[in-house]
């Protein structure tokens, strides 16, 4: 499956609190959530974020709390990837189980910068970013959480999991 | 092999003779927990699923304590599907307003999660639990869902750090100092995946209380769990609540961790997270004068009667000073029965702080006491991200509970001798 898209750059440590602010927190509609998405650290992200965007970010990011509403506000603002130099566990597991796919890519996660136009393969794990004329390897997704996405989500695997014991 | 405490856990619980750092396994779980935030995307999850019933009625709770009690209509429907649910599939421990406390103070005070247990919360804290030496990890709500089905949940076994604690703890030090400290030294994602072990003299002889706020912010190094090994301390806690049979589980000495880190703390003083992350940690002696707002002492990380008992001395025949708001919110009913019953609470409302009902409330810029653009707190909260406790443009500054009874009296972060002497 291949991405692409125009990048967001956010700093280290971007926190679920800064994803979504818990004030938001009193709904689970995806749209609501969008609308709010970075909002404490880039008010305007929400209403200028593009569909087929793509956040990229330093370390830790996802770090704070386990709100589910965090991947769910990204997925649902447009976001298509998230490439981060690594990711907070939590986000990490929630974002897969959302089907939001994220990247851990050091190199790329450094030099990509906002504007820049990436095409990302997400089977191979290569990032191109047509900008700078340059190419990143990020680390390939586990094979556990690939049978997660096959499924199509945690709770589609769960599914067919149950079917198969009745 | 050797192997350490979170390894022997999991092991036991996938059926597996031994596991190793990095590998995959699906393991049973003992106790499963949700609130008011995370709950509903888990039910409207579960419902998707198409579960029918839960794997096990009575190993499952559901706390609402976030934005209860029910701050506007949009929380009250939220609560409400956790009420809906516990009544649908007769969960035993759902724990409504005023039978309610802050989901992991509740539940080990309760004897619901126990020593040796594998735990799962839909919420970061949920690693609070390791100080009575259990594996146990927040979650998002579709795990918690599915969780909630099948009884099981598949892990990445993280590889363990150990953290050696040496010396005497001067007055005012405890399990707060200890773990902001920590995260002072190794950095918000210091621990990142990892299984952080607490071991060494001084844990040895740490209460309870003191632990479970350590284990509470293993979560704010980027861990997996926090975790201490079960001993007589232990013993004492769990023994007269425990709902079910429990088991010790001790790292054998030559187990093989990734990192070692050994702290002498004889020196060290209360120490304070300044804004924006934990990891900013200064000792109180440090810090220039900071005037502040508000005040708030509670939360799953320092809530407990214990932590009243240390604001209640510095706070005595005390007023909390002139443009200062504190908030004092004992984390369960339990703990705000046996605060009134020791007179902690008159000692608090003389002081003019006010006392509340049980709730997460503030830690999280819920509700009851959200601060305004240019306002400052110290709080025994956990998180001081930008904008946490309320507006974008506030500032919160984390310590423990005499530091925080200290800072309302003073109207500025404090050190309680400044208070007492």
């Amino acid at each position: 499956m291949k991405i692409k898209g125009k990048t967001w750059k956010f700093g280290n440590n971007v926190d679920t609190d800064a994803i979504i602010p818990a004030r938001y927190l009193n709904t689970t509609s995806a749209e609501e959530l969008a609308a709010h998405c970075m909002e404490d650290t880039d008010p305007e992200f929400a209403s200028r974020v593009g569909p087929g965007d793509i956040i990229a970010a330093g370390k830790n990011f996802g770090c704070g709390s386990s709100r589910e509403h965090a991947p769910i506000a990204i997925k649902a603002a447009g976001v298509s990837c998230v490439v981060a130099h690594s990711f907070a566990r939590i986000f990490y597991r929630n974002a897969f189980n959302m089907g939001l796919p994220i990247l851990e890519c050091p190199e790329g996660a450094d030099r990509i910068q906002t504007g820049d136009e990436l095409e990302i393969d997400l089977d191979s794990g290569v990032i191109e970013n047509r900008t700078r004329k340059e190419t990143y390897q990020a680390q390939a997704i586990p094979p556990f959480m690939q049978k997660l996405i096959e499924a199509g989500g945690l709770m589609e695997y769960v599914r067919e999991q149950m079917s198969g014991q009745e | 092999m050797p192997k350490t405490i979170s390894e022997k856990i999991l092991a036991d619980h996938s059926g597996k003779p031994e596991v190793f750092p990095e590998e995959l396994v699906e393991v049973r779980i003992d106790f499963a927990l949700g609130n008011d935030i995370t709950a509903p995307l888990a039910i409207e999850a579960f419902r998707r699923a198409g579960a029918k019933k839960v794997f096990d009625r009575e190993r499952i709770s559901l706390v609402p304590d976030h934005f209860v009690p029910n701050k506007d209509i949009a929380s009250a429907i939220q609560a409400r599907m956790l009420s809906d649910f516990a009544k649908e599939f007769d969960l035993p421990y759902y724990f409504e307003v005023g039978r309610m406390g802050v989901e992991h103070a509740l539940l080990p005070e309760q004897g619901l999660v126990l020593p040796g247990d594998v735990v799962v919360g839909a919420d970061s804290h949920t690693c609070t639990y390791g100080a009575l030496g259990a594996f146990s990890t927040g979650v998002g709500s579709t795990d918690l869902a599915a969780a909630m089905i099948t009884g099981r949940i598949w892990f990445k076994v993280p590889p363990s750090m150990k953290f050696i604690f040496r010396g005497k703890l001067k007055p005012w030090v405890g399990g707060k100092d200890l773990i902001l400290y920590t995260i002072g030294q190794i950095g918000v994602d210091g621990a990142r995946y990892r299984a952080m072990e607490f071991v060494g003299e001084l844990i040895d002889s740490l209460p309870m209380a003191d632990r479970f706020s350590m284990c509470n912010m293993a979560i704010e190094a980027g861990a997996k769990v926090g975790i201490i090994t079960p001993d007589s301390i232990t013993e004492q806690y769990v023994r007269a609540r425990a709902k079910r049979p429990y088991k010790f589980y001790r790292s054998d000495p030559d187990a093989a961790y990734e990192a070692v880190y050994e702290w002498d703390v004889s020196g060290l003083e209360p120490v304070v997270a300044l804004p924006h992350s934990p990891q900013n940690v200064k000792q109180v002696t440090e810090i220039p004068p900071t005037p502040i707002d508000q005040v708030v002492i509670g939360s799953c990380t320092n809530g407990r009667l214990e932590d009243l008992r240390l604001a209640a001395q510095v706070m005595k025949g005390r007023k909390v000073a002139r443009g200062v708001r504190c908030m004092v919110i004992p984390a369960t009913q339990r703990v705000y029965l046996e605060a009134m019953e020791e007179g902690l609470l008159e000692i608090f409302i003389e002081a003019e702080a006010a006392v509340s009902t049980p709730t997460c409330g503030p830690c999280l810029g819920g509700h009851m006491g959200i601060l305004a653009p240019g306002e400052s707190a110290v709080a025994t909260t956990n998180r001081n991200f930008v904008g946490r406790m309320g507006h974008v443009e506030s500032k919160v500054y984390l310590g423990n509970p005499a530091v925080a009874a200290a800072s309302a009296i003073l109207g500025r972060i404090a050190h309680p001798e400044e208070v007492l002497s």
